[in-house]
């Protein structure tokens, strides 16, 4: 595997063999000395356009306790400030010869657009707009892998604002590959267009959803990403219509778990006493996290490689097309 | 086309032997996953029922290779299970065939992470020759042959024998 772009390219082997070899890594990181050397003399950078907390700190641990030398560089410090555009900023760190770019972008598309330009680096999406998230659906089928060993025919409902979630999106997709089946929850302010598309069963009233969910799957509102003030009228009525609360939980079968990619608003889409209740495995997403970071770059930094290096002058191709279409107009 | 190099009788033989090389009142011993844990399994049920106290851990050296830029990743990992503190015991570190002891090598390096142990010596079940390190054995079953085309194998379903066959290039 040469890029990990999102789910749509993976194959359903592919996803159980980084989810597998993800398992394996678990185990290293409750070890005292959380250190082996599997990829030593790699480097990795992590280049994020958007805030990050827990989806740069896993990258950055997984790559240390692997021993590969990893750097973060975040939007607010690097030359982009300084008008610098994309492109520059991807070759400019491409040409510092790391194995790995880590991207996290607002925009759907940034890791192929700027995999087509670095024919040499391993480019892994850790978000792209409300595109996909790869790494965070591998995580949650790891953490869902120690509670049941597959998911097929298991029942995961997405609750929340839909219409920003990449996590959803890649859930979907996911889904279809792997077997398992997708519920989503939201008012329609919160859902994309024709999202029934992707085969999921949309609900638009919570507790009407909830028996025979195998997980309760949380979402944030990402205020940050709404256009308009208009998707939900109040956080307090949100809460009410789409919070998770204790008398939600107990309509729930005993086995059903809870689940959020984070990060969580107690008191908006879950409350305090559901996410720091037994079921919760929220936490158990984190530590799960790291594991299969640590299995995606040891994938992308492995042998074995059967794809040929593309050899791309992509940027003198761009500009000849540029040309080309200058003189038609 | 394999060849039986070593029958069931003479694999339990060379079980015994080490057994009687090992026998010791506090034995700690690893195995290296999956031959060298299988080894160490029957190991430690033949040393605990002559009355010795055994402790246990399993490696799986994958993350220790030094092949993941030709062969990548191994697909199929077990964990690794140490459930004694390493430091300070004197400790066997067991597998099944010993070829040119790049595994040896990762596992060492392992079982440093753990911890600092007062010694580590290494039992193999068989030795094949074709070194590449300097490391050998301190308690060896059996002893072959085996060319640089030749694969050596412990094959433990039904009775245990060791099997050699060519590898085509």
């Amino acid at each position: 595997m040469k890029h990990l772009f999102g789910i749509a390219q993976l194959s359903r082997e592919q996803i159980e063999y980084l989810v597998n070899l993800g398992a394996s890594f678990v185990e290293l990181s409750r070890r005292s000395v959380k250190k082996a050397p599997t990829l030593r003399g790699k480097t990795i950078i992590n280049l994020f356009f958007e805030n990050s907390t827990r989806t740069r700190t896993s990258f950055e641990l997984a790559g240390k306790r692997l021993s590969a030398d990893v750097i973060n560089i975040s939007a607010s410090t690097s030359a982009t400030k300084k008008g610098e555009s994309l492109l520059d900023t991807g070759e400019t760190l491409a040409a510092m010869q790391p194995h790995v770019l880590v991207i996290r972008h607002a925009i759907a598309g940034t890791c192929e657009f700027l995999a087509d330009y670095l024919p040499d680096t391993s480019i892994v999406n850790a978000g792209d707009g409300a595109h996909e998230h790869p790494t965070q659906i591998l995580t949650d089928l790891l953490t869902l892998k120690q509670t049941w060993d597959s998911p097929q025919g298991k029942v995961i409902t997405i609750v929340g604002d839909i219409a920003h979630s990449r996590v959803a999106r890649s859930h979907l997709l996911a889904a279809q590959k792997l077997g398992y089946s997708v519920r989503v929850v939201a008012p329609k302010t919160l859902l994309p267009l024709a999202i029934e598309r992707f085969g999921c069963e949309v609900y638009h009233d919570f507790d009407a959803a909830i028996p025979g969910s195998d997980v309760l799957y949380m979402l944030r509102m990402q205020t940050e990403r709404m256009t308009s003030s208009c998707c939900f009228p109040s956080i307090r009525e949100y809460h009410e219509a789409y919070g998770l609360n204790r008398r939600r939980l107990d309509m729930a079968g005993k086995d059903c778990v809870v689940m959020h990619p984070g990060p969580m608003n107690r008191g908006v889409e879950i409350t305090s006493d559901v996410a720091d209740s037994a079921r919760s495995h929220i936490l158990d997403q984190v530590e799960c996290g790291v594991a299969v970071r640590m299995a995606v770059l040891t994938a992308l930094c492995g042998g074995g490689q059967t794809e040929p290096v593309r050899r791309s002058r992509k940027r003198e191709q761009a500009e000849a097309a540029m040309k080309a279409q200058g003189k038609l107009l | 086309m394999s060849e039986t190099i070593f029958d069931s009788k003479t694999v339990e033989q060379a079980l015994d032997t080490m057994v009687r090389a090992l026998r010791s009142n506090e034995v700690y011993m690893i195995g290296i996953q999956q031959g060298g844990a299988r080894v160490a399994d029957t190991l430690q049920q033949r040393l605990e029922s002559s009355g010795c106290h055994v402790e246990r851990g399993n490696l799986d050296i994958s993350f220790y290779r030094d092949d993941l830029d030709t062969i990548g990743p191994n697909p199929e990992v077990r964990p690794s299970h140490l459930p004694f503190d390493v430091s300070g015991k004197n400790i066997w570190l067991v597998d099944d065939v010993l070829y040119t002891g790049r595994t040896i090598r990762a596992a060492l390096g392992e079982i440093f992470d753990y911890g600092r142990p007062a010694s580590i010596h290494l039992a193999v079940l068989v030795d094949r020759g074709g070194r590449e390190l300097p490391i050998a054995a301190d308690c060896t079953g059996l002893f072959c042959e085996a060319g640089v085309n030749d694969s050596v194998k412990l094959v433990t379903n039904g009775d245990w024998h060791i099997e050699q066959h060519e590898v085509v290039a």
